[in-house]
């Protein structure tokens, strides 16, 4: 098995999707309020999805596949954040105007050219995932680039388009989606298969996210930025690693993936070797083995267990469940003994291909999906029985897959077709990531073929006045932002922090109204702001103005620097209300009268028995004492130890 | 082999200008380089004539379409050709002589059809081929026919229009049809449903009035299904009357058959929009089959005669009461030659008192004056206040629950056949099929209001 690859040798390629939710009111092409997530819902839908005949008068692949897995589509409402649009009910408002502002300045930001006209476009999915069956989206940018690595990274489109569904379960034949994301304004953005290495992909990833975040005009948090991963090899397909929620996963799914394709092509080349190069050459066949297997000791091979499971997984019949009786499905691969035991993605075989295919496009998902004659879980009598019944010769492999009848014969169909597609080396489709790196059969790629024009919405002039407006108001880019930082002396951890959590802004902000030290700043917000936030004070809600007004009390008195933390929390508490009052209150800057004396008096007399009285860490002891005693924000610390270490010398105190 | 005689066709003006200017065309395959530097590779599309004339739609290679300004053009250079062949691909109908022949009469609405992916022109399917392309399953459930009747939207449907359509489907039963499915769009499928149950009466197979909400071209269309529930109707239902077919709820559940004299579209684009008025509706339909809900209904009899009667006078309205309404638009259309109208008025039928001298000239000048009321629900009673007392002594006839549409339609017909104000009188309080109804009842007026407690525990328990 392969597992180490030299990705320069073997043309590794990538290129990203990367999906950033915006920061509006409300969501793109209803009035619905964007970001109001529930768990509750008051309302169910149920759909189905049908394909529409494409241009040349055929099904697009990925429609057809859709279609063909007969799922019945439920939606949860919640009036809260859903109306009559997101049930496809009503047609779609005007463009949120709102929406279009931020992905224009987001794509100003990408360095990209701003198109003259946006046109809404329907991009079809048959999935379930959105109602209508189709997202509207329209590209606002091309032609981007940014700095990455001494070279460009290229930036091909971005697009806003609506959100969809979230997905609540996928049982058997019935899918489950929430329908509160539905409809979220978010761009799209899309660069060149530049990326040569799984450790640029991340690098890319987080790259995209900096300088879509310096705008502080997105969402952050759990799901407000996904990124899609195209990879390919050479003389593999382009596979894309559908919503990998985090850039850290991103290097080994693209890892396991080049490893996959090679792998594919591996058995590409060994099929043909042994005479299967086209698709006549592929046999399946396939006989009902229910009565062999009746009185089977496992459990996936008798009608009574099968009850029972479907019993405890509450599936019900009409949903769930698919059509006819229960059936155990014997199936001989015709000379292909081996072929299920070709290592795919490490640690994986094609067996797990097949898995995929089976379990999203016949509905069959009871673990583990299919069994064979290689990991044969019953009697060796009942393999050679099955294999007797289906006259397997010593060079073909055997599967059996069980469930209701319908369902098992589409899985005869979907082998059929998985192993046709194995001649031809990777087939393209879309891949689902696990969070230990390997990914699982998702849907068949869609091509350009399943876009069309929206007949709902008029185009949109995108006026120059309203671009060089939003020109005008543009943050810096944070490349240029890094280096300001970094020559601050700001560690990259924190710069990369605070770019990505709208910290940056308040940086500025307050260097420039208060004339707060760029280091300074940088190390409240990247810093203490985020400890205190993670505690629980609400810390977002301190104004602007509080900020650049607290600042400017630090620049006057700098000692009220070592006061940071109560005068976050003052102001957390009481959002609007001017620092001053605290500053004044707490006489912060002040030194109160007599203190070198009271730090004597308490270091000689009240601790004076201390086993070790001067150590360091004795004398932080007393630090804190005295800071706690109405020092802190008032004293600089320097001098309060100072007065410790004269009070435990016994040296005078003098003013 | 060009339908389209203007090589730049939408484009006016500096967009066209600069086409012509770099010898490109509508579907030339293009690559097309800004001021900017950068390069959209794809087809010039058509551009729609209500578009400004600034820009130049490119259908890209991925798939998108963008807009680019003429004065940022700095070159275009044609690649290729490709231009769009609107053509749907037709599979042969399969016979099956032990199922029931049904007729589809098209009147313009798409129930079926194939999206051009390039312009997203919906390109209507419409013989039997061309629907089996687009939903399989109607070969399980009759043998089926076709006739394209007309091609207008649903609002231009008119009297002349509903001529024809009565006497197509007269052809079709006497030519052995088991039932008559009429494809139309859902505007003024009420209208078409009402009179049609004046025009056609004692059908011997259901006549079956049916449409989408949203267009077949969309992969989550109501069409197929509707178009399934309407076969099924019209070849295995056992109700030989003029019915609507639309979806129940909003989910793909089931639909109802609503009596055409009764049904209304309440909802501007909700797929469950059609509700039977004042009364229940005649049955649910589903795949699996029917669930009768209105007992008093006419069976399906083969060895009926049906009986078409298509006299008609186009000149009559409707009047929508509102306060402050001013007499003179009574004068107007009794000066304008009118012979009928009907006032939808307000509560149990009512105008305001400068109205009635108007309203009186008009019947003295006979013109037929009925009443029906806005409220939808419910009937014109109005001996029960004052106003409503003097109206029907001018000569105002109340038209008890007839719904304000049914009463324009049956007006029409009416006075196609008489205009003696007894006559007409007459033949208007005398209903032809349940557009009068002697009781509602309790359950013919649902309007559940959300918000309430106990309605959200019921409706959060049923598909939407």
């Amino acid at each position: 098995m392969q597992q180490t690859i030299d990705y320069d040798e073997v043309g590794f390629k990538a290129g990203l999707e990367v999906h950033q939710q915006l920061l509006t009111a409300t969501k793109l092409f209803c009035r619905c309020p964007a970001g109001l997530y529930t768990r509750e819902h008051d309302g169910t839908v149920l759909r189905h999805m049908r394909p529409t005949l494409s241009e040349l008068g055929e099904y697009d692949g990925t429609a057809l596949m859709e279609f063909k897995t007969k799922k019945n589509i439920v939606y949860l409402l919640h009036e809260s954040n859903t109306c009559t649009y997101e049930m496809d009910d009503t047609p779609p408002f005007l463009i949120n105007p709102e929406g279009v502002d931020v992905a224009i300045e987001q794509c100003l930001m990408l360095g990209c050219d701003i198109v003259d006209e946006l046109h809404i476009a329907r991009k079809q999915y048959l999935d379930g995932s959105i109602p209508t069956g189709f997202q509207r989206t329209a590209i606002v940018g091309v032609n981007g680039l940014l700095p990455f690595r001494g070279r460009q990274l290229s930036i091909t489109q971005v697009s806003v388009e609506e959100d969809s569904c979230r997905e609540v379960s996928d049982t058997g034949h019935l899918i489950v989606w929430r329908t509160d994301r539905l409809g979220m304004p978010l761009i799209e953005t899309v660069t060149g298969p530049d990326l040569r290495t799984p450790d640029e992909v991340e690098e890319a990833i987080l790259l995209i996210g900096r300088v879509c975040r310096s705008t502080g005009h997105v969402r952050v948090g759990m799901g407000a930025s996904r990124q899609d991963v195209n990879v390919s090899v050479r003389g593999g397909t382009r596979i894309e690693i559908k919503g990998v929620p985090k850039a850290g996963w991103a290097p080994a799914l693209v890892d396991g993936e080049a490893i996959r394709q090679i792998n594919l092509l591996e058995l590409r080349e060994h099929l043909h070797n042994k005479g299967f190069t086209s698709p006549e050459t592929i046999v399946v066949e396939h006989g009902d083995v229910t009565a062999i297997l009746a009185s089977s000791a496992i459990d996936h091979f008798r009608v009574d267990a099968w009850q029972r499971w479907l019993e405890a997984t509450g599936r019900r019949s009409g949903f769930e469940c698919g059509t006819g009786p229960f059936s155990v499905r014997g199936i001989r691969l015709v000379g292909l003994k081996g072929t299920l035991e070709h290592p795919t993605q490490p640690d994986l075989t094609f067996v797990h291909e097949l898995q995929g295919r089976i379990r999203v496009i016949a509905g069959l998902d009871q673990p583990p999906i299919l069994v064979h004659d290689a990991s044969w879980p019953g009697t060796a009598a009942e393999l050679k029985a099955v294999r007797s019944e289906l006259s397997c010769g010593p060079e073909d492999a055997l599967i059996v897959v069980w469930g209701a009848e319908g369902d098992t014969l589409t899985a005869v169909e979907e082998i059929r077709l998985r192993l046709v597609d194995a001649l031809h080396g990777v087939p393209s489709e879309t891949r689902q990531p696990f969070v230990d790196g390997h990914t699982n059969f998702e849907r068949i790629l869609p091509g350009p073929d399943r876009m069309y024009p929206d007949t709902d919405s008029p185009p949109l002039a995108l006026d120059r006045e309203r671009v060089g407006a939003l020109r005008q108001t543009l943050p810096e880019a944070p490349w240029i932002r890094e280096e300001r930082y970094s020559e601050a002396g700001l560690p990259l951890v924190t710069i990369h922090f605070l770019i990505r959590r709208g910290g940056a802004r308040l940086v500025d902000l307050v260097v420039n109204e208060a004339g707060a030290d760029i280091r300074e700043a940088g190390f409240v917000f990247g810093e203490r702001v985020k400890g205190l936030r993670r505690k629980g004070v609400a810390v977002d809600a301190i104004t602007d103005e509080q900020w650049i007004s607290w600042f400017s009390i630090v620049r006057q008195h700098p000692v009220a620097a070592e006061d940071h933390n109560q005068a976050i929390r003052w102001m957390a508490r009481r959002p609007g209300r001017d620092p001053q009052d605290y500053f004044r209150a707490a006489s912060v800057g002040v030194s109160p009268d007599n203190w070198r004396e009271r730090v004597t008096r308490q270091t000689t007399t009240q601790h004076p028995d201390h086993p070790d009285g001067t150590t360091a860490q004795h004398r932080r002891f007393l630090m804190g004492l005295a800071m706690n005693d109405g020092l802190r924000g008032r004293v600089p610390a320097s001098e309060v130890l100072q007065a410790i270490e004269n009070g435990a010398r016994g040296v005078p105190d003098v003013e | 082999m060009s339908n389209n005689p203007d090589p730049l066709k939408g484009y006016r003006g500096p967009a066209r200008e600069t086409l012509a200017r770099f010898g490109v065309r509508v579907w030339s395959d293009v690559r097309c380089t800004n001021n900017s530097g950068s390069v959209f590779e794809g087809v010039i599309l058509p551009r729609s004539e209500t578009f400004d004339d600034l820009h130049i739609v490119i259908k890209l290679k991925t798939g998108y379409n963008v807009g680019v300004h003429f004065d940022r053009v700095v070159s275009i250079e044609e690649i290729g050709y490709k231009e769009a062949v609107y053509k749907i691909p037709e599979q042969e109908f399969p016979r099956r002589p032990n199922l029931p022949k049904v007729t589809l009469l098209g009147t313009g609405g798409t129930i079926a059809s194939r999206l051009d992916y390039r312009t997203g022109a919906v390109i209507p399917a419409f013989t039997p081929g061309e629907l089996y392309g687009a939903v399989p399953e109607l070969a399980d459930l009759c043998n089926l026919t076709t006739r394209k009747i007309f091609g207008v939207f649903s609002e231009n449907m008119g009297w002349k229009e509903y001529v024809i359509l009565a006497e197509e489907i007269s052809r079709e039963i006497e030519g052995g049809a088991d039932g008559i499915v009429i494809g139309h769009g859902t505007d003024t499928m009420g209208h078409t449903a009402a009179i049609l149950s004046f025009m056609v009466q004692d059908s011997p197979v259901p006549i079956v009035v049916v449409g989408s909400q949203r267009s077949s071209d969309r992969p989550s269309s109501d069409a197929a299904l509707n178009l399934i529930h309407a076969v099924k109707t019209a070849g295995e239902g056992d109700i030989a009357e003029v019915q609507i077919c639309m979806f129940g709820p909003t989910s793909d559940r089931y639909g109802l058959l609503h009596r055409g004299t009764r049904c209304r579209k309440m909802h501007s684009s909700y797929r469950s929009t059609f509700r039977t008025l004042s009364d229940i509706p005649l049955a649910v339909v589903s795949r699996e089959g029917f669930r009768p809900l209105n007992t008093d209904i006419l069976r399906r009899d083969a060895s009926r005669k049906v009986r078409i009667d298509t006299a008609y006078d186009d000149r009559v309205t409707i009047l929508y009461y509102y306060p402050g309404m001013d007499p003179d638009l009574v004068d107007a259309l009794v000066e304008k030659g009118y012979h009928g109208i009907v006032i939808a008025g307000t509560g149990l039928g009512h105008v305001n008192a400068p109205l009635y001298p108007a309203l009186d000239r008009a019947i003295k000048a006979g013109v037929h004056v009925v009443m029906t009321v806005q409220t939808l629900w419910g009937y014109a009673q109005m001996y029960v206040y004052d106003t409503g007392r003097d109206l029907l002594d001018i000569g105002v006839v109340p038209l008890d629950n007839m719904l304000p549409e049914t009463a324009l339609m049956k007006l029409g017909w009416v006075l196609g056949h008489t205009r003696e104000h007894d006559e007409v009188l007459a033949m208007m309080r005398d209903p032809v099929n349940h557009e009068i109804t002697s009781r509602e009842p309790h359950n013919g007026y649902l309007i559940l209001q959300g918000g309430l407690p106990e309605v959200e525990s019921w409706i959060t328990s049923q598909w939407k």
